[in-house]
């Protein structure tokens, strides 16, 4: 039989139950001749939500999408990061969980640390985007002529971007262009290859064009199928790509 | 006060792998166990569900199974003239927490020591001379591998591991591992199919005289029933095993092996959510009357046992001791001490080989899918005049290909733009990764102690971790990656890119899971923390499991060592403690 130490049941229950992740929250259950199994609690991900912007401004945007379409950029082979939806994703990403660094440690006291001691900003990463972005600007409107970054030409924007890459780009406030790159580009990635269900990678087309088939569960058939395609079907989480809607 | 709990024969700190063998063999011994888990309770269909569970986001990058940060972290420096500061987000290595702990979310990768590798000081200072292990605080280990073999049995019994043995009771055998030291049985299921990586690092490691075998893996190759009445499926290759659980019950891990078998047990209970702060003592310190531990809601209470055993993950093993102030912590300017010493890692450097002509199709893969060779591990080779001691193997391993962090493309191809692009489409399902999987070794000045400013959620010193890689592992690192880089050019590879480690050590980016030491093993309170049952010198009745027991890491994934001895210290307790409660196994 199983015995809760703390009576929850129903919503509450379900709500308590989720700090799967480490979270805080869940009871303190004893569990004795019981599996911890329960119905209904099955820990299945959150799709990103439709509509408008839920944490971007419209700068924010401007910069982001101009910028991103420089990391992958469009031509024939695949679709460019803003086409396979990338903007919409690091704008969920920033309103959700990972923004509001859910998993990160950000207790003082801070000191600004060598870099094989990692991420010491206070920020959480909406804060971090938020102060970095609005820093470049700063930066890219006395290096160009009072510009933003959007109506530059490409390649002035890849240079700006490769000066961001190596922390050339030199910006007021505590936050550096190079820890601000290393997490964006990082964050972008995420966006395009990720399941479509976080808004990134439109219709698995990020995945098409490498040649990844999604999340399968059985590829036994073909373990020893050497050196030839493999003819399965892409699949997300939602099921097979051809027919979702997304 | 915290409010007092009914008493039991043990507690386990801590549920994951060493804490759910100790359960169910001293479940099975008749005592009464309770095991304090600090998170949820976690389970297949609840938690990786096949219907969810290859989400690279979520799980890899987003941590959705690991420890996190947030609520309990540590503090990092190269080395002691640095200031330490907390690591605020996961990166190079990745501990679990909740129900089965970071027995969820490996590889399966089940390794034995090499029997030198038990003796490691004395081995090689008699065939090398004392110069060979200058600057390394390297210990024998108080165990053998004769000792301990028929508990590696146990493991590999339990799991269902999937391998070739090379040495069955010191009969060599086709197709294993020559290397490995005797077996007393073969594995108890086939190895694993190789998929076309793999079986090209197997054809081009035999054409140059080494010798492949498949790694062994608890990534099941069929269906198998493990002595418990567990069951276990046949892996289907999903490719998310490392950073997933497995929703088809083919990993071996705490929940698929023994979990569901010790909850069937009235003497046993499990307590989530329940984070233990410290081992509380008797006035003279000499025994633990039970441990303090916190639930969700805040509440303290005192948990009376008999016995404690500590079964956390290995950081959080030497900082239970620490906080609890067990032990003399050590001192690296001293050398006094040994709790917090010798903490080591591992030494990963990596080949990436790539193809223009072969399809790959990396994203079939399973946690320990890969031929290995073994010829350059430990003491496999001759050390002699090469600068350095230790070794790796060398693995052609394909776990998958989760594209966010395993798009490859060549040396001298920028990491964005449209030539980013076109190299990453062209060459996804033409790339792997050769894994040089390589020993760390101890030097004075790598230690775990408490941190002087940052405090954890409860109050609590954090742990600081202090290290750096020594000479002798870099060099053995850039050694081995340019054996592995000599196999991956006759894989008939286009281009190869060698990555042997390179220091400082950097916590940001992902290296392994293997954190070890600090806890060590030995064969008196002059040279370590616990005897060779992993009772502690100062409390007999606190036992400590883990890696932290290892005085350094061989070349070889943990976790086959480390379930052995908390096989054997669950032997100990059952056959020679309960006979002789409150006393040392070991005269000191």
């Amino acid at each position: 039989m199983l015995a809760l130490s703390a009576a929850v049941s129903g919503a509450a229950a379900a709500e308590a139950l989720s700090g799967h992740d480490g979270l805080l929250g869940g009871p303190s259950e004893t569990l004795t001749n019981t599996l911890p199994w329960r119905d209904g609690l099955a820990d299945a991900p959150e799709a990103a939500s439709a509509g408008n912007w839920r944490y971007l401004n419209g700068a924010e945007v401007g910069f982001l999408t101009a910028a991103v379409d420089r990391l992958i950029p469009a031509d024939p082979t695949g679709p460019s990061a803003s086409e396979a939806g990338v903007v919409v994703f690091l704008d969920r990403q920033l309103a959700g969980d990972y923004g509001n660094g859910a998993h990160f440690y950000l207790q003082g006291p801070w000191q600004k640390g060598d870099t094989t001691q990692g991420y010491q900003s206070r920020f959480t990463p909406a804060q971090f985007y938020r102060h970095a972005i609005s820093a470049i600007g700063q930066a890219v409107g006395k290096s160009d002529n009072g510009k933003v970054f959007k109506d530059l030409s490409a390649d002035r924007q890849d240079a700006l971007l490769k000066q961001m890459e190596t922390g050339d780009l030199k910006l007021d406030g505590p936050i550096t262009s190079k820890a601000f790159f290393t997490m964006f580009l990082q964050n972008v990635l995420e966006g395009y290859f990720s399941d479509p269900i976080y808004g990134g990678n439109k219709g698995g087309a990020a995945w098409a064009m490498i040649g990844f088939p999604g999340a399968h569960y059985d590829y036994s058939e073909w373990v020893t199928a050497y050196n030839q395609r493999i003819p399965v079907p892409m699949v997300g989480l939602r099921g097979r790509l051809a027919w979702s809607r997304s | 006060m915290a409010q007092a709990m009914p008493k039991v024969d043990v507690v386990l700190v801590g549920f994951g792998w060493t804490g759910a063998i100790l359960a169910q063999q001293l479940c099975d011994a008749g005592l009464s166990v309770l095991a304090l888990e600090r998170a949820a309770a976690r389970s297949t269909p609840v938690n990786w569900a096949t219907t969810f569970d290859q989400d690279e986001l979520r799980y890899m990058w987003r941590h959705h199974l690991f420890q996190n940060v947030k609520y309990s972290t540590l503090t990092f420096r190269n080395n002691i003239h640095q200031s330490a500061l907390p690591m605020r987000h996961l990166g190079s290595f990745l501990p679990g927490t909740g129900v089965g702990g970071a027995g969820i979310h490996w590889n399966g990768q089940i390794w034995r020591w090499l029997e030198s590798d038990f003796k490691l000081k004395s081995h090689n200072e008699a065939r090398y001379g004392k110069q060979a292990t200058a600057g390394l605080t390297l210990q024998d280990m108080p165990v053998s591998y004769q000792e301990l073999e028929p508990y590696y049995d146990m493991f590999d019994k339990t799991c269902g591991t999937s391998g070739q043995a090379g040495n069955l009771s010191g009969a060599k055998q086709t197709g294993g591992n020559p290397f490995e030291a005797p077996r007393s049985a073969p594995y108890p299921t086939p190895p694993l199919p190789m998929t076309y990586g793999p079986k090209l690092f197997e054809q081009a490691a035999a054409s140059m005289g080494l010798h492949p075998f498949p790694h062994p893996a608890g990534n099941l190759s069929q269906e198998y029933t493990n002595p418990l009445g567990m069951q276990l499926g046949k892996c289907t290759f999903c490719g998310f095993c490392e950073k997933f659980g497995c929703g088809n019950y083919s990993k071996a891990s705490p929940q698929t092996t023994l979990i569901p078998y010790i909850l069937t047990k009235p003497n046993f209970e499990l307590r989530t959510e329940s984070e233990v702060l410290k081992v509380e003592r008797t006035p003279d310190g000499r025994h633990a009357t039970g441990v303090t531990y916190i639930d969700s809601a805040g509440i303290e209470h005192f948990q009376p046992a008999d016995i404690v055993a500590l079964t956390a993950y290995q950081l959080h093993n030497v900082h239970l001791m620490l906080v609890s102030g067990i032990g003399q912590p050590y001192d690296p300017a001293t050398g006094q001490g040994h709790v917090g010493k010798n903490y080591c890692y591992q030494t990963m450097g990596s080949v990436d080989v790539f193809f223009d002509d072969k399809l790959l199709n990396p994203f079939i893969g399973a946690g320990a899918l890969a031929s290995v060779i073994d010829d350059y591990n430990g003491d496999n080779f001759d050390h002699s005049g090469l600068g350095f001691i230790g070794g790796a193997y060398i693995a052609g391993m394909v776990t998958g290909a989760r594209p966010i962090e395993m798009v490859r493309v060549p040396d001298g191809v920028p990491k964005w733009g449209l030539e980013w692009k076109h190299a990453a489409k062209k060459y996804f399902l033409r790339a792997m990764g050769l894994s040089v999987h390589g020993s760390s070794y101890p030097q004075a000045g790598n230690y775990l102690d408490l941190d002087p400013t940052y405090k954890d959620q409860f109050g609590r010193p954090m742990l600081r971790m202090t290290f750096d890689f020594p000479p002798n592992d870099l060099k053995m690192s850039q050694y081995c990656t340019d054996r592995a880089a000599e196999i991956a050019r006759n894989m008939g590879a286009s281009s190869v890119h060698a990555k042997p480690r390179k220091g400082p050590y950097d916590i940001t980016h992902y290296q392994t899971t293997h954190n070890v030491g600090g806890t060590m093993m030995g064969e008196s309170p002059a040279d370590s923390v616990v005897n060779k049952y992993s009772q502690s010198w100062n409390v007999a009745n606190l036992f400590v499991t883990g890696a932290g027991l290892y005085p350094q890491n061989p070349g070889y994934n943990p976790t086959g060592t480390l379930a052995a001895l908390a096989y054997l210290t669950a032997d100990a307790i059952k056959t020679k403690y309960v006979k002789a409660a409150g006393q040392p196994l070991v005269a000191a």
